[in-house]
This record gives C-alpha cells, sequence and structure tokens, in this order.
C-alpha cells in the first residue's frame, strides 16, 4: 500500500548528514523498527537543532542538502525517519544505500537542485512551511505564510513502481 | 567499443531490466551478520516466506558485537543463529570460529573474480579487490536476495583511478585511500564503481588491495574493484585448485573480466603517489584528509587497530615493527582486535601478539565493536581516538569522540608517543 507524502517539513541545512546521525550505531541492537522512534536524529551535527524539539516532532517532510544518508548502510536510517511519521525525504543528492532504502520501504527521497533547494530555504523566512506532493505530476507545492512555490522533480520508473507498490519486497515477489 | 569489469559482470548476471537503467541481477553470495539481518528474518517469518534461494551461495557471521555483551546483541545473535541452523547453512560462524566478515569472507576463498556480491553493510565493497561486483545494500535489499537470489542496480558508470610512480617506506594502502577519497571527496564517486589501477595496485597484495576497495563507499562508490591476475589466483588457489589445471589456467579463466583496454569510463583520475607521505583524517569527514606530519603532535587517548579495513595479518606486521621492544605512552590506551581468528592465531605464531602485548596494548577477540561504538572500546565525550577504520563521522567511536583514520603503522607509532606521529619520525 503506497504510504503518505508530503506535510510539514524541518530543514536540515547541511550537507554529509551521515546515517550515525540519523540513528547511532548503538541503536542498531534493537530488533523492531519501533523501539528506533525516540533516538531520530540524536546525534545530528548542526546549529540550532534541537532532535527534542517540536519541529522535528511535528515535521513530516525532511528538506536537506547534498549527498544525504552517507556512510552505514544501515535501512535503520529510513525505519527512524518510517516510525516517525516522516516518509519524504527533499535534497540536493544522496548516498546511493540511502536513498535506495527509502524507495525499498516505499518512502520517498526526491531530488531538487540546489537553487530549488536555496528556494524552499528562503520560504521559512514566511513561516512554517508545508509541502504536498504530486506523484503523479511530479510536481511539489510548498506552502508558507500565503506564499506558494511550484518545483517539478523526477525519479526514476523503478522508484516510482516501489513507491507504488509499498516497497521492493513487494515488487520483488511479485515477479521473481 | 569495450566494457569495463563491473559492465561485464553486470551483462553476465542480468535477470531482468524491468525498466530502462534498472537492472536486476542474479547474485553470487548474499552476506549476513547479526546487525542488518535479523529485521529481514523477522519480515521473512512474517511474510511466511521463511525460505533462501540458496544457502550454498549464503555466507553468514555473528561479527559486530561478539561475544554478545547484553541481552539485545545475544537476541540478535540468536536470531542470526537460529535462522542459520533452521536452513542448515553451512557456512555459518559464531563465537570462536568469527571474525570481521570483510576479512573473513575473503579468507575463507569465498569470493571469485566476475561474482556479484550484497551483505547489508556498507562495508562490501571490500571484496571488488577480487574483480567482483560488490556492494552495500540495506535489509530490503538483503531480505530479497536472501530469498529471490536477485538485487536491482542502476547501472554504475566508472571511475578509473591509476595509482602511479612508487610508494615510499612507510606509505601504505590506507595513505593511498585516504588521499583517492581526500581528491573525490565523500559524494565524488556516488553510483560509481572505483577501479584501482595502475602499477601501485600490479603490486599490492590482496589484503592492501582490500584496503583500498574497503573505503571505495567513503567517496560514495557503488563499488571499489581491482582487476584480477596471478596476485588474485595465488590468494584463491587453495580453494580453487581442483577447479584447474595450473595457476596459468586459473588466470587465464579470471582475466575475461578485466576490463577492456577501450572499455569506457565516467572519468579518469592519475595519481603519482611517489611524493604521498602518510595521511590522517582530521574533523568528521573521511575527505578531511592531511599527511600526519601536519597533525603531528595532536594528542590521542586510544588506538585502535584492527577493522575490515586494516585488521589483517599484514596490518599488524607493520605495526608490530613499530612497536618491538617498545612501550606505549602512558596516556593512551591500546587496542588491538585481529580481524579473524586466522589473523589472530598467524600473529601469535609469528610473535606479534607478544609484541602488542609487551608494549602495553589489550588484545581483544575478532570483532567490529570500538570502531562504530557498539563494544570493547567506545569513547567518552570529548575523547580522541587514532584508529586504522575507516569512518571519522562524528559519534563514531562514541558521542562526543573524535576519530583520526590512519595507517597501522602511523597508528603505533601515534601509540607510542601519545600524540599523532609520523613513524618515519621515531
Amino acid at each position: 500500500m503506497q504510504k503518505k507524502f508530503g506535510g510539514s517539513a524541518i530543514f536540515l541545512d547541511r550537507s554529509d548528514i551521515n546515517t550515525d546521525e540519523i540513528i547511532p550505531a548503538k541503536y542498531l541492537t534493537e530488533v523492531t523498527k519501533e523501539a528506533l522512534q525516540p533516538y531520530i536524529l540524536e546525534d545530528l551535527k548542526l546549529d540550532g537543532f534541537d532532535p527534542k524539539g517540536d519541529d522535528l516532532k511535528n515535521a513530516t517532510v525532511v528538506i536537506t542538502r547534498e549527498n544525504f544518508g552517507c556512510g552505514s548502510s544501515r535501512e535503520h536510517a529510513p525505519w527512524v525517519f518510517e516510525v516517525n511519521d516522516v516518509h519524504t525525504v527533499i535534497a540536493e543528492s544522496y548516498a546511493r544505500i540511502f536513498r535506495q532504502n527509502m524507495f525499498n520501504c516505499g518512502m520517498l527521497a526526491i531530488e531538487l537542485p540546489k537553487e530549488s533547494i536555496d528556494e524552499l530555504m528562503q520560504l521559512q523566512t514566511s513561516g512554517k512551511v508545508s509541502v504536498a506532493v504530486n506523484l503523479e505530476a511530479g510536481q511539489i507545492k510548498a506552502v508558507a505564510g500565503g506564499q506558494e512555490k511550484l518545483f517539478s522533480f523526477a525519479i526514476s520508473q523503478f522508484d516510482k513502481a516501489l513507491v507504488e507498490a509499498g516497497g521492493w519486497v513487494e515488487f520483488a515477489d511479485a515477479r521473481y | 567499443m569495450g566494457q569495463t569489469l563491473a559492465e561485464k559482470i553486470f551483462a553476465s548476471h542480468l535477470r531482468d531490466e524491468p525498466f530502462q537503467g534498472t537492472k536486476i541481477l542474479n547474485l553470487d553470495r548474499v552476506l549476513c551478520h547479526e546487525i542488518t539481518t535479523p529485521i529481514a528474518i523477522a519480515d521473512l517469518i512474517w511474510r511466511e516466506k521463511d525460505r533462501v534461494f540458496d544457502r550454498d551461495k549464503l555466507k553468514v557471521v555473528i561479527d559486530h558485537v561478539t561475544p554478545s555483551k547484553d541481552t539485545k546483541t545475544a537476541t540478535q545473535a540468536k536470531i542470526l543463529r537460529d535462522w542459520a541452523r533452521r536452513h542448515e547453512i553451512p557456512d555459518f560462524f559464531d563465537v570462536g570460529r568469527n571474525g570481521v566478515c570483510h576479512a573473513l569472507f575473503p579468507e575463507k576463498g569465498y569470493i571469485r573474480p566476475g561474482f556479484t556480491v550484497i551483505m547489508g553493510d556498507s562495508h562490501t565493497c571490500t571484496h571488488g579487490a577480487f574483480g567482483a561486483f560488490a556492494a552495500g545494500v540495506g535489509t530490503t535489499d538483503l531480505e530479497v536476495g536472501i530469498l529471490k537470489g536477485v538485487c536491482a542496480f542502476r547501472e554504475p558508470a566508472t571511475i578509473r583511478v591509476n595509482l602511479n610512480g612508487t610508494l615510499s617506506a612507510g606509505v601504505y594502502a590506507k595513505d593511498v585511500i585516504l588521499h583517492v577519497i581526500g581528491q573525490l571527496g565523500v559524494n565524488g564517486a556516488t553510483d560509481r564503481v572505483i577501479e584501482f589501477r595502475g602499477p601501485i595496485v600490479d603490486q599490492m597484495s590482496m589484503e592492501a588491495r582490500m584496503t583500498l576497495c574497503n573505503m571505495a563507499v567513503e567517496a560514495g562508490g557503488t563499488s571499489g574493484v581491482c582487476m584480477p591476475d596471478m596476485t588474485t589466483v595465488e590468494y584463491l588457489w587453495e580453494f580453487i585448485q581442483d577447479e584447474f589445471s595450473s595457476k596459468e589456467a586459473a588466470l587465464t579463466e579470471y582475466q575475461k573480466w578485466v576490463s577492456d583496454v577501450d572499455a569506457v569510463y565516467a572519468s579518469t583520475l592519475d595519481i603519482d603517489v611517489s611524493d604521498l607521505e602518510p595521511q590522517v583524517t582530521y574533523d568528521y569527514k573521511p575527505d578531511c584528509v592531511k599527511s600526519v606530519k601536519e597533525m603531528a603532535g595532536t594528542p590521542v587517548d586510544q588506538v585502535y587497530i584492527g577493522t575490515c579495513t586494516n585488521g589483517r595479518i599484514e596490518d599488524l606486521r607493520q605495526a608490530a615493527a613499530i612497536l618491538k621492544g617498545k612501550t606505549i605512552a602512558d596516556s593512551v590506551r591500546g587496542i588491538l582486535s585481529p580481524a579473524t581468528p586466522k589473523v589472530f592465531s598467524d600473529a601469535m605464531a609469528e610473535g606479534i601478539i607478544q609484541i602488542f602485548m609487551d608494549s602495553g596494548f589489550c588484545v581483544t577477540n575478532p570483532t567490529c565493536g570500538a570502531c562504530l561504538g557498539m563494544s570493547n572500546g567506545v569513547l567518552a565525550e570529548g575523547e580522541v581516538a587514532a584508529a586504522t577504520s575507516n569512518r571519522n563521522f562524528n559519534g563514531r567511536m562514541g558521542k562526543g569522540g573524535m576519530v583520526h583514520l590512519m595507517s597501522p603503522e602511523s597508528a603505533a607509532a601515534t601509540a607510542l608517543t601519545g600524540v599523532i606521529t609520523d613513524a618515519r619520525t621515531l
């Protein structure tokens, strides 16, 4: 079943945020996804960011910079987003394994060029940013304090099929 | 138009192309450890699909936290152990026979030129040293690999890195790869295979080639690869001698995977390593690289020698040569974790373990442990480690800790003085 995308955004204005920052290795001893929930972004090195703050608690979309999710292959990184209802990440670029893990879980890892991410970051000055995702049209609508901006994105046919199927296990099981 | 090694492997293993640009490959090896596999197992059970596609192609080890340190890690080990027994997986390595996956599996001869290899571990790229396509994946890819023996990839273009010149004494594969990552940047090879070529690689042992390929992912690379040659054949010979009439015959077979001379590359990086000095990382990204000389004098609290990057016998020999007859600084905790039981016992036979112990090192069993701050040498807030591992991320070896990555020789020299030290100045 397809997940819900879009919603309230949190901005992580830094490149190269790694999976150790998203979910530290000491929590990899958990054997359920749900148990990861309290530890989201616990070790993120970013000025002014509070992993226990309301901004993160209310967010269902992460907007960030280059090479997001680099480092470890741990799918615990997408999972900790998933169990915190963050199903959409929008970034300039991703590390390969993280990006694939997102789609494999039926979640969205959207790439936008730097200029668009800059515009989204800028939009924060107008108020809380909310994002609507139209997967069919490949469009994102970002709204903040009466301001509205539209962005187009492309994902591969395969990644789209994974999102529609609800993940890679479902897709592969039906086919191989 | 010729093909790269990666293109040849993709063409020979292609199972399906459901959409243009998406390649579903048949897998020769699905490697499993106790951190990323248990959730795949649980999901397979939940889906009532608790099966394996080919038990002989699965290789399984408990390595990250072993022996188990608490109830949670004991549970992870038990899930993996019970699963391996239930499916009668012949190659399962438990306490006493276990070691760091990317050192253990090559040592057992499981990785061959032309193979496709996945594991739920980012440093799976290590195995490309054998001329294989080896990629780290997440748990869902692992789960499908276990069940169906396939994995999906965007066919990666290849970056060719030509390593030319001559390495100076005291400069090793670790220094070379840190330098290469410094050149490429942490995402310079994303969705790319890094092909290591040139006279420097030709002269390297398999151990050194594994050190190179191990860190390909730190530049974002899908796999690092080296071309199979007589060094590869010699390393594998004890495992393949029944398959071939001679080493030359094995070499002829394996060389069909070597990239064609007219293969097309995404880019080529020519590096003359003749002037390269021992390298070390600073800050929290593996592309933040300087010469050890520039960082000399930085105090460290702990020196950690081991891991899938530099825990092999050659690495231990290099460190022991520096430590022999000397004592490490009072201010430093030295920890050696030989990567596999074979490395451990070979090191004992060669007197290396004694040298480490006499110098004041603690010698632990083979495990990933401290490298990712899970056990056996976690740092306290504000502490600094010199490590032969592959990641210097914030908090990697313990919350609030700093890690400086370097070669075993530099790490040993640093242990002696208590500050980052170029071994050539001792």
